[in-house]
Parts: structure tokens; sequence; C-alpha cells
């Protein structure tokens, strides 16, 4: 129903624009150049008073009309049904919505209930033709309005375009207030959990077993929350990825940006860069499947004990995953080294092994950092790979070999199948996702400053 | 139709040399090629390098064409010309700069000292050490001016202490006429400096290297009047050690500072004489037509 209002608003707002348009191009005689605007403008302003104000009354009324209806059926109930405690008047009430769209009801339905969905369809009818008078009206008006307003001198440029303006503010600030909104639950959920367990014990505890009673009989549930060994096993599997990752991606960038013809360049940076998009879950089943068996086997056969899922495999895996960020970030940023100088480094008769160790990387250090410290904070947040390939026990140890696990695991196995809400074990994730937030956060931010300093180098 | 394009082409060349045949004069002497000749003398009694039958090409476009001259040891010889003729194409080919261009390819002879720069047991990095370059815009490293200067030294094993080092970084500066401006203030970054500064840091970088020609692309194009004073006081000055060859777009700075002169057109050598001859008595229409600002 009101998706149909919308579509005649829409077409409405299409004729508005010519109407506008034309009109202007009368008013001006013709002329164009006796417009302020282009005659585009104009038709752009007469749509956007046609189309916004319709818009912004459809939009309310969405808003608005189960509440308004509610209150208005609720009212005219019998008082005995009216004068119930609230949350069973809420049961009444869902009771009500389901038999107005003609789902399954839980209790019998009674004379008195039937007669308040009737009238509640009734108001909706009601509503919703008064809806569309309202809007089209509201639209028509608009028109008219606007049709009147258009004259030579009407700046219809600078109100389309501070509208357009308008849209993009709010455009933009929908992901930061997103992020705000995110931020802000995990916040109230961390607080929560930092009540039921203290933050010293989460942030220096060595001992994680989120396992909590159920009963006060239950066994082996002792609802340990030290996050170290969490942590522990984050940094190792990022620091055997940054191993793998770093020295291959800044050498194949060295080699992609300074040895290889442009036609190789063409055809290996774009190869590289997919890797990137291969879904994480696929390296999982490569780490899961074929790494981690391998690193077993070899393990055996130097007599050494390896576990079944190592730390070693999940980080040699997610190491090769973030190969393309180093290496495509870092050919960028060698790149946009001026070629002046290399012609400098070049003209004093320096190789080409010494311009690249002297002038090119040092230039680009600090974009090289930035591509680093953003591979470190995906490598980080990387989660598929671990579940599958470094496995769920949280053992604090620097040895790559054992199992470990790591924050993003633990928030994931905390946060899947049926919890409580309100139990510390479901509330650790969010704590964890906290830390966690923090964290990549500062080495976001790190990665920025250092960029941003990059380029104020050589100018 | 490539033979069009060819046959065009030939017609064309013809058209020119007819429409800009030099005016003959009984003493001058005159190298002829296929079809055009190059006016003046192209040889000096001590040369320090030899260019012959030079060719450049980028992909199939040829930008130097059968270029020959000599550049004398200890001189100041100006290339000038208008823009796209081939003069910094041509003394890119001198230390081998446009080996890092990929599509361009070199033929003809270009000796040093009597060696064939392009000869296949030359080391380029050699070479570059001996002739060095200044580029038109300044590219100090960015480094501070003290590294600037000691990259050379450093990556030619030039120097074995700290004070050996030390003391041709101050040499070099001083003989680039920026040390009382630097001496305070040798670990602030190069790029700090201005833009006149900048480039006789780069001067000074390219000295370091103890090079026996350098050549200099367009030095003062980028810098005000007065640092291009200074620099064309200090190339003044380099001429007693160093051969130096100067590509610029400015016909005063090329009288003010060249004994000979060379003037390219569209990847020819037109003309090439003493300063003072070219710049009060061309004898080639098209160099005649440049220096009184007919033409580019």
């Amino acid at each position: 129903m009101q998706f149909f209002l919308l579509l005649a608003l829409i077409l409405l707002s299409a004729v508005a624009y010519y109407l506008g348009r034309k009109r202007a191009l009368t008013v001006a005689g013709g002329q164009i150049r006796n417009l302020h605007s282009l005659p585009s403008f104009y038709g752009s302003y007469t749509a956007l008073w046609c189309g916004l104000p319709a818009l912004a009354v459809l939009a309310l009324w969405a808003a608005l009309q189960p509440d308004i209806l509610t209150n208005l059926v609720v009212a005219d109930l019998p008082t005995e049904l009216r004068d119930l405690p609230p949350d069973q008047l809420n049961l009444v009430v869902n009771n009500l919505k389901n038999l107005v769209s003609g789902h399954f009801v839980s209790s019998t339905t009674d004379p008195a209930m039937q007669a308040a969905a009737e009238r509640y369809q009734n108001l909706r009818l009601i509503g919703n033709a008064a809806l569309w008078v309202v809007a089209l009206s509201i639209a028509m008006g608009g028109i008219a309005y606007a049709w009147r307003r258009i004259a030579p001198t009407l700046r219809a440029r600078n109100s389309v375009e501070s509208v357009v303006t308008i849209f993009l503010i709010a455009s933009s600030t929908v992901a930061i207030f997103t992020t705000i909104g995110i931020i802000l639950s995990v916040v109230f959920e961390s607080l929560l959990f930092f009540r039921q367990v203290p933050v010293s014990e989460f942030l220096f505890g060595l001992q994680w077993s989120p396992q909590t009673a159920l009963r006060a009989d239950q066994i082996g549930s002792s609802g340990a929350f030290g996050a170290v060994p969490l942590f522990g096993g984050t940094l190792l599997i990022s620091g055997i990825a940054m191993l793998v990752a770093v020295p291959i991606g800044l050498m194949s960038a060295l080699y992609l940006s300074e040895y290889a013809t442009p036609k190789f360049r063409a055809f290996a940076k774009p190869a590289l860069e997919i890797l990137a998009g291969i879904p994480t879950v696929v390296y999982g089943f490569f780490a899961a499947l074929t790494v981690a068996p391998l690193i077993r086997e070899i393990g055996t056969a130097l007599g050494l004990h390896v576990a079944s899922e190592s730390a070693l495999a999940a980080g040699l895996v997610m190491g090769i995953m973030i190969i393309p960020f180093v290496s495509s970030l870092s050919d960028d940023v060698i790149n946009a080294v001026p070629q002046s100088m290399r012609d400098g480094s070049y003209a004093l008769g320096a190789t080409k092994s010494e311009t690249i160790t002297r002038v090119l990387l040092p230039a680009a250090l600090p974009g090289i950092v930035g591509s680093i410290l953003l591979a470190v904070s995906r490598a980080i947040g990387e989660t598929m790979i671990v579940v599958m390939a470094a496995g769920l026990s949280a053992n604090l140890t620097a040895n790559p070999l054992e199992a470990v696990t790591t924050v993003t695991v633990q928030i994931v196995t905390l946060l899947t199948g049926d919890q409580e809400f309100d139990s510390p074990k479901t509330l650790a994730a969010f704590a964890l996702g906290l830390v966690l937030f923090v964290v990549t956060l500062i080495l976001n931010i790190i990665a920025l400053r250092v960029v941003r300093k990059y380029r104020e180098q050589y100018e | 139709m490539s033979t069009t394009v060819l046959e065009t082409q030939t017609a064309l060349d013809q058209a020119l040399q007819a429409s800009t045949a030099p005016r003959h004069k009984s003493s001058v002497e005159v190298t002829d090629y296929n079809n055009r000749q190059t006016v003046g003398k192209i040889t000096v009694d001590n040369p320090k390098m030899v260019c012959r039958d030079v060719d450049v090409f980028y992909g199939a476009k040829q930008a130097i064409k059968k270029v020959g001259l000599d550049i004398g040891a200890n001189e100041v010889i100006a290339f000038i010309g208008p823009s796209g003729c081939g003069k910094s194409t041509f003394l890119r080919c001198l230390n081998r700069m446009n080996d890092t261009i990929a599509s361009c390819r070199v033929t003809g002879q270009i000796m040093l000292d009597n060696e064939d720069i392009y000869a296949k047991e030359i080391d380029v990095v050699q070479l570059r050490a001996r002739v060095g370059m200044v580029f038109q815009k300044p590219n100090p490293f960015p480094k501070s001016i003290y590294e600037n200067i000691a990259y050379g030294p450093r990556i030619h094993g030039m120097v074995n202490t700290k004070a050996e080092l030390d003391e041709l970084v101050h040499d070099s500066l001083e003989r680039a006429g920026l040390i009382k401006e630097v001496e305070k203030r040798m670990q602030e970054p190069g790029t700090s400096l201005s833009g006149g500064q900048q480039q006789r840091l780069c001067i000074a970088r390219a000295i370091a290297v103890n090079p026996e020609v350098i050549l200099m692309d367009e030095p003062c194009s980028a810098l005000d009047p007065i640092a291009t004073a200074k620099i064309e006081e200090l190339i003044d000055e380099l001429r007693e050690n160093y051969t130096i060859v100067i590509v610029t777009h400015s016909m005063q700075q090329a009288a003010r500072v060249s004994q000979r002169t060379a003037y390219f057109h569209l990847g020819d050598l037109i003309e090439i004489g003493d300063t003072d001859q070219i710049f009060t008595n061309p004898r080639h229409k098209l160099t005649e037509d440049y220096i009184t600002g007919r033409f580019g």
C-alpha cells in the first residue's frame, strides 16, 4: 500500500521536474541566458518541493502509525482488559496484532478481541486512505508553490545544491553514527561484565575457562576470565603471520615496482590482490586440511611433538593471506617515490640495489610501516583461519607447535549457540571485543599518523 | 599505409631542407648528413667527449637524428632550442640516463676520453660517477643535508674514515658556494632548504663524487633570478675543474655561462659554434629565428 504511494510520489516528482523545467523556460521567454540557473535546476527545484515534504509525511506516518493505532484500539478495549498490568496488556496487544495479520493466536478468541481487531483494521484503512490524500495533496501543493516561485531571478541552483549538500552530509554521518552505536553497545555490555568480573582479573588473569555453572552442583565449570592466554595466542599467531607476510610482501613489492617489466607487473599485481579476495573460510580449509597435517608430519619426522591444530599452521596461512596487504600497499608507496629521486641516485652512479636500499626504502618507509600496521590489524582481527586451524584451547604458551586460541575465536565460541544474555560468559565476549577494538583502533591511528607524515616527506 | 607515411615524411624533410637551407658563407664549415647539414665546426682541439652519428629512438619515434659534436675539456657548452627539440634527450645520452627508459634506444658513438660509453665492457655505474648530472627540478633526497652529500662518496667507497667524509662533505658544499648557509644545519633535511639552495645542494652532491663532466638539464628553470645568478656564477667557477654541458631555455643564460653553443631543432643539430658567434652572427636561418625570438 505504502509502496504504491512511494511509487506515485516518485512519478509525481518526475512530472514536477518537467513542469518546473518548462515553466522556467516559459518565464525566461525561451532564453536560457535570462535565467539565474540552468532549466534543469528549476526542474529539480520543483521536484524536490513536490517529493521531499510528502516523503517526510510518509516517513513520519510509517514510524508513528502502529503506536497511534494501538493506543486508539486499546483505549476502546473493555475495562477488564485495559486495566491489566503492563506486561499482560502487552500480551493482549500482541494477540491483537496477530489476529489482525491473520496469524495463529495463542488464546481462544473472545468477541471483545475480535471487535478490537476489526476496529484496528478499519482504523488502518482509514489511516492509509488519509495518508494517500494528505501526501498527494502536499506533493501537489509543493508543485504549485514551486511553480509560483519560479522566476528568472529565483536562485534554483543554490537551493538545489544546498539540499544535495544536506544529503551528502547525512550519508557521510551514517557510518560514523553506526560506529558510535557499535562502540556504545559494546561499552555498555562490557560494563555489565566488569560488574561481575573485576577488570584486573580480566586483563591480567592467566586462566581462561568461561564455562560458568548453570546449576550449583555442576562439575568442571570454573568460570575463569583471565584474557591473557587469548591475547598471548593472538600475539603469537599474528606474530607468525607477520613474519611470513612482511618479508615476502616487501620483496614482492620491490620486485613489482622496481624490477618487473610493466607487462609482468600488470599481470602480477592484480593476481596478488586476488589473494586478498579469497574468503577466509577457504584459507581455513587450506590451513586445517593441508598445512596443519603437513607441519605435524614434518614435526614428527624431526622428533618434535606437534599438536594437530597448531599456532604455526594458522599463522603461516594467515601470513599468506595478508601478503597482498603488505605488497600492494608497499608497492604503491614505493611507486609514489618520485622518479626524480631515482634519477638523482642513478646520476650519482648508484646501482639499482643501492638506490632501493638507501633512497627508495627510506623515503617510502613511513608508508611501508603504515601498510604493515594495517596488515597487523587485519591479522589480529582474523577469525576463521584460527577457528579452523589453531583450535580452541586457551594455552598460555610461546611454542608455535601447540594449539592456542585467539580473542576473536573466543568471541565466536562465546556467542554461538543458545546463551543467556546476562551471564558473564556471554558478556565476556563484549569485553573481549572492546579490548580488541581498542587495540586495533590504536594500531590504525598510528598507521594513519605515519602515513600522513609520509605525505610531507619529499616536497 | 606505412609507405605513404614514409613518403610523406621524406617529402616533408625535403621541403624543410629547401626552405631552411643554410645561407652559405665560403668560410663556414659544414658537416653533411643524408638530408641535412650541421652548420659550424663540430670538433674541438682537446675533446673530453666525442659524439658521432647519434640517433635516439623512443619506440618507433626518432628523437635525435645523426647528431655529431665534440665537448671540449673544461669548457661550458650550452644546448639551446625550442621545447621538444631533443636537447635534453641528447644530454641524457651522455651519461646513459636514458637506459632507465625501457623504450629508448641509442645508436651511434659517444666517446668519453676515447672510450665508447655504450660499449659492452663499460659499467654504467662507473660512467655515471665520471659524468654527473643536475636536474631541472632540484631533487634532494629526503635525508639530511649532510647525508645528501655523503651519499655518493659512500656508495663509491671514496672515503675510509668519518673525518675524511666530513671533510669531503664540507669541501663539496664549499665548492658549491653553499657552506656558509648550511654549516650550522647539516642535520636538517635537504628538503628544508629554499629552491635555489636545494639546486646548489644537488650540484654539491654531484661534485662530491668528483666527476669529470657535469650535465645540467635546465638547472635554473625552477629558480628565481637571484638564485639563478648564484648558480650561473657557480658554473663559471666550476669550469676550472670540470667540463660542463648545460641545457637551457634562457638564451641570456647560454650567452652568460657558455663558451660554445649548439642549437637543436626537431632532433637535428642545426648549428654549433662559439657562443659569441652564435648569438651575434648566426649562420643558419633557424638559429637566427630562434635567438631573435621569431620562433620557439
